[in-house]
Parts: structure tokens; C-alpha cells; sequence
């Protein structure tokens, strides 16, 4: 099979807009979680979340006129916008521009979303209940479809190759890196846009997710302590949103270009729990299955791996079963390997949290720096002997990292990425 | 200029994001405008609201340019 690089990254995260900013941002030990204000919470237990800065006001703040003219803008919904955002940001950094309709045609996009346009859906309810259907707007359906994000993707840039989505709930965004590598790995594109992005952070959204009794809610006076992944403390996951964007490319396709390679896509493997809708199987065997597969596919064995980026959502069962699966598969001491959840300083961005994550770890690689678990004070029995990074960044070797994703419905993603020599 | 042409201008100009000055009477909001199937069809229903009546589809299909717009609201109106 043909190798994968990625020439490309993008983000718009709570942190804000730019890889270089996030990162910078992430290193130095800063949340992204916040109070919210841009919608009623009063008859929510969860007041908090991770929440994208907007404005020019803010360093970072995602400003959608510089993407999308404003006439446009309300055709689409959130999670769209920031796909685009993040998109545009990685395919400049790739220097990639299909210069004739050949080149355009293997070049595709692949960008899912766990939820899609869930505040345009409940504003379109609304507005059906009580003005009836005529006052339904055109663009209803096309603002909410979740394969839109890509589809506004390749029609802003061109791109004719495979244009694809994945729905994967909060594993969409690793699904969709592993998925578009494959595409290129199999030879039916050279280029791919690969990512997830999600913007369910409405009233909807965070209501059904308290319903789920899923959410922190013993923070809501200090949200920046709320999640906690591995913390004694920790009493479920925050919400967050944003889009993580990477240029995914075949090896010599970028060689001959001479872009400038982050690091090479080695393993992917994935599972299903065939389990619970929403609970992980105790004993972690999906995530177990998921991570062996993609070291499996890597060729790497458990002590080439030294930085793995947690799935670690600040959930009091998850947590724990997922080290477990680590464990099982690494040995206790994680085989020399730093482990930390950076949903401690975003929330978990549901659908583009496994793309978001997949980019730090890449990060991680080029700057030979692990980011930390923050507000881990007081770590929960069972994480002895585990390096879970616990509140600062940690400077160490990085030659491969491993990135997990599991999402509701018992379905698991696992990234490998390796240095580029 | 009619305060209904006014109105009109001003909707399409909105919706559109055109300059005003390309809102001519004679001009087509798809071939001059810039707009798709979906912006007529969102362009109506503005109408409709601003002008508190209902244009069926079978006269929305006719409204191409900014006079028919113009005229099939006074003929309404009148």
C-alpha cells in the first residue's frame, strides 16, 4: 500500500483559531472551558462549556467573514463554518493548489461531524411549529446535512476527488483521518482534506447531554476546574466545539512537490463494543482491540510509542476502563509511554475531537513536547505508575504517538503517527 | 421610486449582498445578481413577510426580476 504524510493542519478550537495559537496555548497549561453565555442555562445543571472565542476583540477569536461572505453565512450552520475555518487554514499551510482538472480530481475531501447542525434543526422546529412550513427556509436542509462540510469544502476549493463524511459520534474525527488515508493508501486519490469538526455546544445539545447525565456539573462556579480526566474529582465530560483539519498526502506526491511533511499516518484500527449505546464495556476491550489493530497496521511495538493522547473525557467510569485497555496492551508502567487527555484543557469536541487530538499528537512529535492532563490534583486510585502529565507540558522524547477516539454506540478509532526521518 | 420599489430594493440588496446601485428594475436576480434556485425561492418569502401576503408558486416562478417583484406586490397591494 501506497504511504501516507500530512502536509497540512488546521484548527478552531475553545482555545481559538490557528494551530500555532492552540498549541502555544496548550503547552502553556491554558483552558479553553468557560461559562455560557450565549444561551439560556438556568434550568440546565451544566453551565459550562468549551466554547470557540469569536470577534476580533480576542486574540484567536474566529471571525466567520473571513471565510464565508455574510449573505452566505446563514445558509450553513456552525459546524460547517469552522470546517471551513480550519480547512482553510491547513490547506494553505500544505501549500497544495491542484494547478489543472487531473490534479483536482485526486484530491478529495473526507469531514464528518458527530451531531451536524443541531441548532439549525431546533430553530427550524421552532420556526415550523409556529409559523408552519412556508416560512421554512430553502436552505434549511443543506445547513444542517452533516456531509456538507464537505461538500462547501470542495466547492470553496475545487477539489473533485471523493468527497465523503463520516458519522462516528465522538470517534468521527479519527475515523475520518484513518478513513481518507486509506483512500489514498488504495490509490483512488493523492490529496485528502480529513477531518471533524462540531458545533452542538445550543441549548439542544447540552440539554440532551444532561439528560444523558453525561456532563459535569459540580464545576459551574469554576469552569476552568471542570474537567478533570483522571482526577478524583472529575464528574463527567464538558461540551466543546470546534473543527480540527489535516492535508493528508501520498508520500512521494509530496516528496516531489517538496511540502513539508509533520509526520507519517502509520496505524489505524477500530472495534465495536457490541455493548451499550452509550456505556464503554467494562472491561475495555473495544478500546483494548482498537489500539492493538493500529499498532498492528503501524508496525510498531508498545515501547516505539511514546506519547498517547487519551480519549479521557472526565467521565468517573470511562477514564479508568480506558487506562485498563492501555494497560492490558502496554503494561503497567504504559511501557515508558506519557499518557494525557488535552479534553482537560477543550472539553471534548465530540465529533472533531478525534481530528483535534490527532493534531496535537502530531505536534507533539514536531516539538518533542507532551501536552498535560490539566487540573489532575489529586489522580484516582488505580492511575499509580501511569505518567498521565499531570498540570504541566512535559519535554521528552516523541517518536511515535498514539491517539484514541471511542464513541456512543461502542465504536473505537485508533491513529498511530510516527517522525518522518 | 414607490415606497414598494424602495422596500423591494432594499430586501433584495440584503439578500443578495449586491450593491445597491446593481439593483436596477430590469435586472434578473439570477443571470445579474448573482443568486440560485434557493435564493429566489428565500428571496419570495422575504417578500412575502415584508409585504404581509402570499405569492404562490406559480406567480413566484415568474418574478425573474426586480420589476416583477416590484409589480406583482402592487398588483397585490393595490
Amino acid at each position: 500500500m501506497r504511504r501516507v504524510v500530512v502536509t497540512g493542519l488546521g484548527l478552531v478550537t475553545p482555545l481559538g483559531v490557528g494551530v500555532q495559537h492552540n498549541w502555544d496555548r496548550l503547552i502553556a497549561g491554558t483552558s479553553g472551558i468557560s461559562a455560557i453565555s450565549r444561551f439560556d442555562v438556568s434550568d440546565i445543571p451544566c453551565k459550562v462549556a468549551g466554547q470557540v472565542p469569536r470577534g476580533t476583540e480576542v486574540e484567536g477569536g474566529f471571525i466567520p467573514d473571513a471565510y464565508v461572505s455574510p449573505k452566505d453565512q446563514k445558509k450553513i450552520d456552525d459546524f460547517i463554518l469552522y470546517a471551513i475555518g480550519a480547512a482553510d487554514e491547513a490547506i494553505k499551510d500544505s501549500g497544495w493548489k491542484p494547478a489543472d482538472d487531473e490534479q483536482a480530481e485526486r484530491t478529495g475531501v473526507m469531514i464528518g461531524s458527530g451531531i451536524g447542525g443541531l441548532p439549525a434543526i431546533y430553530d427550524g422546529s421552532v420556526l415550523l411549529a409556529e409559523k408552519g412550513p412556508r416560512r421554512l427556509s430553502p436552505f434549511f436542509i443543506p445547513s444542517a446535512l452533516i456531509n456538507l462540510a464537505s461538500g462547501h469544502v470542495s466547492i470553496i476549493h475545487g477539489y473533485k476527488g471523493p468527497n465523503h463524511s463520516v458519522v462516528t459520534a465522538c470517534s468521527t474525527g479519527a475515523h475520518a483521518l484513518g478513513d481518507a488515508a486509506r483512500l489514498i493508501a488504495l490509490d483512488d486519490a493523492d490529496v485528502m482534506v480529513a477531518g471533524g469538526t462540531e458545533a452542538a455546544v445550543s441549548r439542544l445539545g447540552l440539554a440532551g447531554f444532561a439528560a444523558a447525565r453525561a456532563l459535569s456539573t459540580g464545576y459551574n462556579d469554576t469552569p476552568e476546574k471542570a474537567s478533570r480526566p483522571y482526577d478524583k474529582g472529575r464528574d463527567g465530560f464538558v461540551m466543546g466545539e470546534g473543527a480540527g483539519v489535516v492535508v493528508l498526502e501520498e508520500l512521494e506526491h509530496a516528496k516531489k512537490r517538496g511540502a513539508k511533511i509533520y509526520a507519517e499516518i502509520v496505524g489505524y484500527g477500530m472495534s465495536g463494543d457490541a455493548y451499550h449505546i452509550t456505556a464503554p464495556a467494562e472491561d475495555g476491550n473495544g478500546g483494548f482491540r482498537s489500539m492493538r489493530m493500529a499498532l498492528k497496521r503501524a508496525g510498531l511495538n508498545t515501547d516505539e510509542i511514546d506519547y498517547i493522547n487519551a480519549h479521557g473525557t472526565s467521565t468517573p467510569v470511562g477514564d479508568l476502563i480506558e487506562l485498563g485497555a492501555v494497560r492490558r496492551l502496554f503494561g503497567d508502567d504504559l511501557s515508558g509511554a506519557s499518557m494525557s487527555s488535552t479534553k482537560s484543557a477543550i472539553g471534548h469536541l465530540l465529533g472533531a475531537a478525534g481530528s483535534v487530538e490527532a493534531i496535537y499528537s502530531i505536534l507533539s512529535i514536531r516539538d518533542q513536547v507532551v501536552p498535560p492532563t490539566l487540573n489532575l490534583e489529586d489522580p484516582s486510585e488505580g492511575t499509580e505508575g501511569a505518567d498521565l502529565v499531570p498540570l504541566k507540558a512535559k519535554e521528552r522524547k516523541v517518536r511515535a504517538a498514539l491517539s484514541n477516539s471511542f464513541g456512543f454506540g461502542g465504536t473505537n478509532a485508533s491513529l498511530v503517527f510516527k517522525q518522518f526521518a | 421610486m414607490s415606497d414598494i420599489a424602495e422596500r423591494v430594493k432594499k430586501i433584495v440588496v440584503e439578500h443578495l449582498g449586491v450593491e445597491e446601485a446593481k439593483v436596477t428594475e430590469t435586472a434578473s436576480f439570477i443571470d445579474d445578481l448573482g443568486a440560485d434556485s434557493l435564493d429566489t425561492v428565500e428571496l419570495v418569502m422575504a417578500f412575502e413577510e415584508e409585504f404581509g401576503i402570499e405569492i404562490p408558486d406559480d406567480a413566484a416562478e415568474k418574478i425573474l426580476t426586480v420589476k416583477d417583484a416590484i409589480d406583482f406586490i402592487q398588483s397585490k397591494s393595490a
